[in-house]
């Protein structure tokens, strides 16, 4: 199957999940916060696993991939800063850093084992 | 009636998924295609520019909502919530990171956090130059 399709498919999923993620918790940053380190929990999980290629482009590419931003995160910590709040600005970008970190090793942890 | 109730609560959900996909595969295309730095690869250099690029475009969009807000909100679905959200990605910044020799991704995390804030910014100075 085409790869352009595969990380397609896998992208729709990937921004859909986030959009609900967002509509469910409805407080900024927090929403941001939990799809960027599930992202990576489940990011780092896959690349220790043994899967074939196709399925590393949905789930990893595509899924992994859409479901986390860089572009939010970016933004909602610049924000932060400009609204008078640099401490909280640099607490939510280290924070996130941290957590995304551990769990891409929790992540390759879990899969070793289940593996 | 029942019929247009489900698809004006089914709209947004379509954007999303439309720009969640050309998002997607937009940052597989650059990822694939991206020249590597010295010791850094390719893959790193194309996750740094689609992240750097992707936050410069959201930060125009949502500056220009807070400055002059002449765009709709579908229009800020399918470009922000859909496009840029999964053309950037934190999951696979995360990854490469833990990947990388220590001093690579000390470097990774600076060029990657300090680009797409200057980014922000620069989005906001064009937001406000159009508004």
């Amino acid at each position: 199957m085409n790869p352009l399709l595969l990380v397609g498919a896998g992208g729709v999923a990937g921004a859909l999940g986030r959009h609900l993620v967002g509509t469910r918790l409805e407080r900024d940053r927090a929403d941001t916060l939990a799809v960027n380190v599930l992202g990576s929990v489940l990011l780092g999980a896959l690349v220790a696993t043994p899967i074939d290629e196709s399925a590393l482009l949905v789930v990893g590419t595509g899924f992994c991939g859409a479901f986390t931003t860089f572009s939010s995160f970016a933004f909602e910590t610049v924000r932060l800063a400009e609204l008078g709040h640099p401490r909280a600005a640099g607490l939510y970008a280290s924070g996130t850093l941290l957590a995304a970190l551990v769990g891409v090793t929790a992540g390759g942890a879990i899969a070793v084992v289940l593996w | 009636m029942s019929e247009s109730h489900t698809l004006s609560r089914a709209e947004p959900l379509l954007l999303v998924a439309v720009g969640g996909f050309v998002g997607a595969v937009l940052r597989h295309a650059v990822s694939v295609s991206a020249p590597g730095l010295g010791v850094v690869e390719g893959a790193v250099v194309g996750t740094l520019a689609v992240n750097v690029l992707g936050s410069f475009a959201l930060g125009v969009l949502l500056y220009e909502a807070h400055l002059a807000d002449t765009l709709s909100a579908e229009t800020r679905l399918v470009l922000g919530t859909g496009f840029l959200s999964s053309f950037t990605t934190y999951s696979t910044f995360a990854v490469q990171t833990s990947d990388l020799a220590p001093a690579l991704a000390v470097g990774n995390v600076a060029a990657n956090y300090a680009l797409a804030f200057l980014a922000v910014v620069g989005g906001r100075l064009v937001a406000r130059w159009l508004s």
